[in-house]
């Protein structure tokens, strides 16, 4: 039986290693996230960030280790994959929308098809998530006809409509331009606020810095450095975060 | 005997070598009348059930199951790397031996699967392997990451592949997929090895009937054929046109 409390982690990831054919990417990553709190996974392109938050979801399996979603452990070959995806929801660097059906099909999609609930409901709900979304209007657009911003923004709504407790979002700014950076990250600071909890890869420092409760570090396979923003900006310690930090702030 | 009729018969009396001799025939125009019948029937069976064949095939070339993907390459290989003629006489008179008989009257002993069977059979089997490259092609076409979003909304293998990767693979794979099909429609013709009544049967039934008919039944081959395929290329593009998403680069 499952005896998780929210007084435990939400998402807890004790000593995890990944390895893709020789190559390990993950050598041991811990960290703990408690409901409602939003962390940051930044560091350099190649260091594992994307890949620790794809085991999360299950995407990629892990060698060793234990990754804990609601106290439910997902490196187990029984793993109920339905359950744990209604849990975790996650957003791409590419959108990756179903480009066949329109911004309010997307959204609709799944809760349909997979949870099976009554489509008049969820209509209900994703028009709500549009206008969380700040999308009115666009809910018969293509995906092909929205903008980067507009898709990731629906993109959101999808994984939102879904319900779920956590939300990963991997590197969701990434492929926009600076302009309409702003509108997506408005959307999740929203997200923020409604006490989502949310575990972002992120190379916007500035964004981090100011959303963020708590900012990892990673580098080569580990967990380098981690702490509050307040003093992980000023009073970084170890010389691999002061390089990356220098190059970027 | 009607205007049209008495044309033809006349045509035939000052041109014998334009004798249309099924415009104006009973018995003959019965055979071009079952012949286009069978034709359209095997077409359109065949049609139906290779593309069913392909896409079972392509979902099991994408199995975590070893035995499944090397059974479709198996088949593929077999059906590709040999002619569909011999293919059909092979399932018609090797295993058409084996088949188990029954007696509709009483007297005789007929196999359960009539020639007509053993003709959708076959080249249903052949059309079918080269749908399951055609579709494989066309899956792989869908980028892994739709596949990913897909996954993480909690959509299981089957799901993702009927309400997501078909529907945009099929849009990816329709010209390749009909020119495949045409072929198949004139494939159709070889079943007149194994005496099945279709157009080209007919035809040579007609012609040997009357040996002035060749002309017309020649005609009559490329113009029924012409119409068919035609149909089917042009349903094909409207189809395209239909399916087109806006704003999308495929």
């Amino acid at each position: 039986m499952n005896t998780w409390t929210e007084k435990e982690p939400i998402l807890s990831i004790k000593d995890v290693h990944k390895s893709f054919g020789e190559l390990e990417v993950l050598k041991g990553v811990t960290l703990d996230v408690m409901k409602g709190e939003v962390i940051c996974i930044i560091g350099p392109s190649g260091s594992g960030k994307s890949t620790l938050i794809r085991c999360v979801n299950a995407l990629n399996d892990i060698q060793k280790g234990s990754i804990k979603v609601e106290g439910v452990e997902v490196n187990d070959p029984k793993l109920d994959k339905l359950s744990l995806r209604r849990k975790v929801g996650m957003v791409f660097q590419q959108y990756n929308l179903f480009p066949h059906k329109t911004a309010i099909e997307n959204i609709m999609m799944a809760p349909i098809q997979v949870l099976k609930q009554d489509p008049k409901n969820v209509e209900d709900r994703a028009h709500t998530l549009i206008k969380k979304v700040r999308l009115q209007g666009k809910e018969n657009s293509f995906p092909g006809e929205l903008s980067g911003g507009q898709q990731q923004r629906i993109a959101i709504a999808r994984s939102l409509a879904m319900e779920p407790n956590i939300m990963l979002f991997d590197e969701i700014t990434a492929a926009l331009d600076p302009e309409t950076v702003k509108e997506v990250l408005v959307t999740i600071k929203d997200l923020a606020h409604d006490g989502m909890t949310c575990c972002l890869v992120t190379h916007e420092m500035g964004f981090a810095k100011e959303i963020a409760d708590h900012i990892y570090f990673t580098d080569r396979g580990v967990i380098v450095e981690h702490g509050p923003p307040k003093t992980f900006f000023t009073e970084a310690k170890d010389p691999r975060t002061k390089e990356f930090l220098s190059q970027i702030l | 005997m009607t205007g049209f009729e008495q044309f033809f018969v006349e045509l035939a009396d000052t041109h014998p070598k334009w004798n249309f001799v099924y415009f104006y025939q009973d018995v003959e125009r019965s055979r071009i009348i079952t012949g286009i019948y069978y034709t359209i029937g095997l077409s359109i069976l065949t049609v139906f059930f290779s593309v069913v064949v392909g896409l079972v095939g392509a979902w099991m070339q994408g199995s975590k199951n070893k035995i499944a993907r090397m059974t479709v390459q198996g088949f593929i290989q077999f059906f590709r790397n040999t002619p569909p003629f011999v293919q059909l006489l092979f399932f018609y008179f090797a295993l058409g031996q084996f088949t188990p008989t029954h007696s509709p009257d009483g007297w005789l002993e007929v196999p359960i699967i009539s020639n007509f069977g053993w003709a959708v059979i076959s080249l249903s089997l052949f059309a079918g392997s080269y749908n399951v490259e055609i579709f494989r092609s066309g899956i792989e076409a869908v980028p892994v990451a739709t596949r990913e979003a897909a996954e993480s909304l909690g959509y299981n293998r089957f799901q993702s592949f009927t309400k997501i990767i078909l529907p945009l693979c099929f849009r990816i794979c329709l010209p390749s997929l009909n020119n495949n099909l045409i072929n198949l429609v004139k494939t159709t013709t070889q079943a007149f090895g194994i005496a099945v009544p279709e157009l080209l049967y007919q035809c040579i039934s007609v012609y040997n009937d009357y040996s002035t008919s060749m002309n017309a039944v020649m005609l009559l081959m490329f113009i029924v054929f012409f119409l068919i395929v035609g149909l089917i290329a042009w349903s094909s593009n409207a189809l395209e046109k239909k399916l087109k998403i806006p704003g999308y680069g495929v």
